[in-house]
């Protein structure tokens, strides 16, 4: 018990026995369940005792500002594997909504209505998704991977490949703001996630989604309309895209054409995280939040330790496999 | 088919139903009757067309042609909420429940109860927790606790879980697709009492079955089909195991 407390993510693939008893199945569901508060608990531990600044105030107020984007994406994401599909545009979309403040910015709109176009333009990707998927019966994995690569082309073509700087005194007091010590960014996150969570567990939609990620067939023979529910999963995962890109850019200060893939692959590595199957049907909301959370930790504690950049995907890659492995013992 | 007899009493009617699948012609014009208050039965070999006449009579299925008459007026059943509304509730032979979710939820999934006003509407557990586990208990099966999902229910509970969603309508016809295939001696007695206890409450009930001593036992009137359409009826207290058998196979002409 003790030794799996201190490395519970590298418990699972550690049995003492290959015939599991049934109540160490028991016990290694419990882990299987919190994998991601377990592990967001060690890795603030274990980098608090290695490095004096982890925990300072102004590192958590950085992690919490560097933490918002992904958690708004895995929230995202959540809801679209939650009925068994998945999202491989997600961080195209994001970089549309960007690349589309950044050229209403630059044709001298204000920023609010900047910001809306932002996010109308990556729903149009998410409504495209949904179409595609729900419609023309075209499998998730392909048609998000088609739109992936229509909406990094489109962003580049669009701003010629070139950053448009975004100066705006609103964008400056989202990045700048604060909350008592929690930065406005990440209070819009926090409200994005008590919102999908209310969504999700508290209303007919949610519900909606779940019974079509777990049989959509049932799902449709009492009544559900699967095809409506799967196109409003990816134009809300869109929707909320397009709000992160004004995170993002905020962030960088600048409409990037980029094509951030480590926010893709980090959106479904949180959702993993969280204890949620691809297969589709169990919700989580909390366990993907935890997930990018402890992503972020993970990144900003080896930076801070001085591991070399080159190292931080491989950390990202092996905590979502034993991930991925502990879910094997969730109970069903 | 004569139709004269039963016009009086009649609450439902499905007339030269078709239905194909690409080039599979699973329902070539089948028509039955079903009268107020009974047990019909439906029977016949595997693809004669059972179930897809079920299917079509439930909602999931868009019959290509053919009229379904309830009460006297033609109505369209193109989807499982449609048949829902016009009160025709249907246990499906794969029950159609979502593993993943609770019992009460399989319940209510489709036609939530909620409270709230306007697009505020949130959905009302208590309430939906507190109906669902009335109607369960009502079946008297070794109930399920209402919060329990349905993929630690055993088979019997969730055949009784399906049944009581169907019956727990008020709902004047319910349509049961082999209900007991896959139950012991006491779930399958169990079930038959909830299938008496419909009719003594005024509900038709359709009753797909293989077993012709359930048929003789449960249902006043009994209809065979072969091969996608409905070739004879009978009322069960004129007819025997051995005919219905005969009728099945095409051993006996009509």
């Amino acid at each position: 018990m003790n030794t799996m407390t201190a490395q519970p993510v590298a418990a699972p693939p550690v049995p003492r026995k290959v015939a599991a008893s049934l109540s160490e199945a028991k016990h290694l569901s419990f882990w299987a369940e919190n994998a991601a508060p377990v592990g967001l608990i060690v890795l603030v531990v274990v980098f608090s005792v290695l490095s004096p600044t982890f925990l300072t105030v102004g590192n958590i107020t950085a992690m919490l500002v560097a933490a918002a984007i992904l958690v708004v994406l895995a929230v995202a994401q959540s809801f679209v594997i939650t009925t068994g599909g998945i999202d491989l545009s997600i961080s195209a979309t994001m970089t549309i909504g960007a690349v589309g403040l950044g050229l209403a910015y630059q044709a001298g709109l204000p920023f609010w209505p900047s910001a809306i176009i932002a996010i109308l333009a990556s729903t149009v990707i998410g409504v495209i998704n949904g179409l595609l998927i729900a419609k023309g019966k075209v499998t998730d994995f392909i048609a998000t991977l088609g739109t992936l690569g229509v909406a990094t082309g489109a962003a580049l073509i669009l701003t010629d490949g070139k950053p448009i700087a975004v100066t705006s005194t609103e964008l400056l007091r989202l990045t700048t703001g604060k909350l008592g010590f929690v930065p406005y960014p990440f209070v819009l996150a926090a409200i994005v996630g008590a919102v999908a969570w209310f969504v999700m567990f508290r209303t007919r939609y949610g519900l909606h989604v779940q019974a079509v990620g777990g049989s959509e067939e049932a799902a449709v023979a009492n009544g559900v309309k699967a095809p409506r529910v799967r196109i409003a999963v990816y134009v809300w995962a869109a929707a909320l895209a397009g709000l992160a890109s004004l995170l993002l850019v905020a962030r960088i200060g600048a409409a990037e054409p980029a094509i951030n893939t480590n926010y893709l692959l980090n959106s479904i590595a949180a959702v993993v995280l969280g204890g949620v199957s691809l297969t589709g049907g169990r919700a989580k909301i909390v366990g993907p939040i935890l997930g990018a959370l402890l992503l972020t930790a993970l990144s900003n504690g080896l930076t801070l330790l001085a591991v070399s950049q080159f190292y931080q995907p491989l950390a990202v890659g092996l905590v979502v496999v034993l991930a991925a492995l502990l879910t094997r013992f969730q109970k069903r | 088919m004569t139709t004269t007899d039963t016009a009086i009493d009649t609450v439902l009617t499905a007339e030269n139903i078709t239905k194909s699948f690409g080039g599979v012609h699973a329902l070539k014009g089948a028509s039955i009757t079903m009268r107020r208050g009974e047990v019909t039965a439906l029977i016949g070999d595997n693809g004669a067309g059972k179930s897809t006449l079920v299917r079509c009579l439930s909602g999931i299925h868009k019959p290509d042609s053919g009229t379904i008459t309830l009460d006297g007026a033609v109505v369209q059943i193109d989807s499982p909420l449609a048949a829902k509304h016009h009160g025709i509730e249907t246990v499906q032979q794969n029950l159609a429940l979502v593993e993943d979710l609770t019992v009460w939820q399989n319940f209510f999934v489709g036609r939530e109860i909620t409270k709230g006003v306007g697009p505020f509407q949130m959905l009302d557990r208590k309430a939906m927790r507190d109906k669902a586990s009335t109607l369960l208990s009502g079946l008297a099966v070794n109930v399920p606790p209402v919060t329990s999902r349905v993929r630690r229910l055993s088979g019997g509970q969730r055949q009784a879980v399906a049944i009581a969603r169907a019956a727990g309508w008020g709902s004047s016809i319910v349509i049961m697709d082999e209900p007991t295939a896959a139950l012991g001696v006491q779930e399958t007695a169990r079930v038959e009492a909830v299938i008496r206890r419909l009719q003594d409450s005024g509900v038709a009930v359709l009753l797909i079955s293989h077993n012709f001593d359930q048929v003789l036992r449960l249902a006043q009137h009994v209809w065979v089909m072969r091969g996608g359409l409905a070739v004879a009826q009978r009322r069960t207290s004129e007819t025997t195991g051995d005919e219905l058998v005969a009728l099945i196979t095409g051993a006996q002409a009509v």
